[in-house]
């Protein structure tokens, strides 16, 4: 699955651990997610939507 | 400890020194008890089994570990972990054990069981996800 995280994170000048913060999940995650090593839940990627205010399929998309 | 800011890990940690410091305790105290003459009947079987029981506390801190991580992706790291470990465990125990059906090494373990062989695969596990997904698991710094 790709994703256009870091994209949207950039646009608002946030770091990863900034973007982290406000989902309350680790550095980590994001980074994995960024990278495309890991695929988040469901409810992590509603929650991923909700904070940029977008649709899922708006951010996330299949390979 | 202070340095981790992840609520579980700390918890797990903390759990992980108490448990250490029983696993310590226990064992000089058994020891202790059988050298002095202590050890008979049913005392003998009690103090033996006491030291098992803070490993087995380790066993469940890190299950507790698991349920509590509420951050997703350092929860799979550690299923992939305590997956290899099992892994790992068992493998090694398994061969060991045919090596001793066929006499081809002497039997007992030397005192390295399976919870040790599991704690082994623990580090090791550390270092497969390290490899593969670029993160060793839950770390001090993480949320």
């Amino acid at each position: 699955m790709k994703n256009r995280l870091k994209v949207l994170r950039a646009e608002r000048d946030w770091s990863q651990a900034d973007l982290a913060e406000r989902l309350e999940v680790s550095r980590q995650s994001i980074n994995a997610i960024e990278t495309g090593k890991y695929d988040p839940s469901l409810p992590l990627a509603f929650r991923i939507a909700a904070l940029f205010d977008m649709p899922i399929e708006s951010i996330f998309s299949a390979d | 400890m202070a340095g981790i800011k992840n609520p579980a890990a700390r918890r797990y940690t903390l759990r992980l020194f108490v448990l250490m410091a029983a696993y310590v305790l226990l064992l000089i105290f058994s020891k202790w008890m059988f050298r002095h003459g202590y050890g008979e009947g049913a005392v003998a079987y009690a103090l033996a089994v006491l030291p098992a029981l803070p490993i087995i506390g380790v066993f469940w801190a890190v299950m507790r570990l698991l349920v509590e991580q509420n951050d997703e992706y350092l929860r799979m790291l550690l299923v992939r972990q305590c997956l290899f470990a099992t892994g790992f465990a068992l493998a090694i125990t398994t061969i060991r054990e045919w090596l001793q059906n066929f006499d081809m090494i002497p039997p007992g373990d030397g005192g390295f069981g399976a919870a040790f062989l599991w704690f082994v695969g623990l580090g090791l596990g550390a270092l497969f996800n390290r490899l593969t997904m670029g993160d060793a698991g839950w770390g001090g710094g993480c949320r």
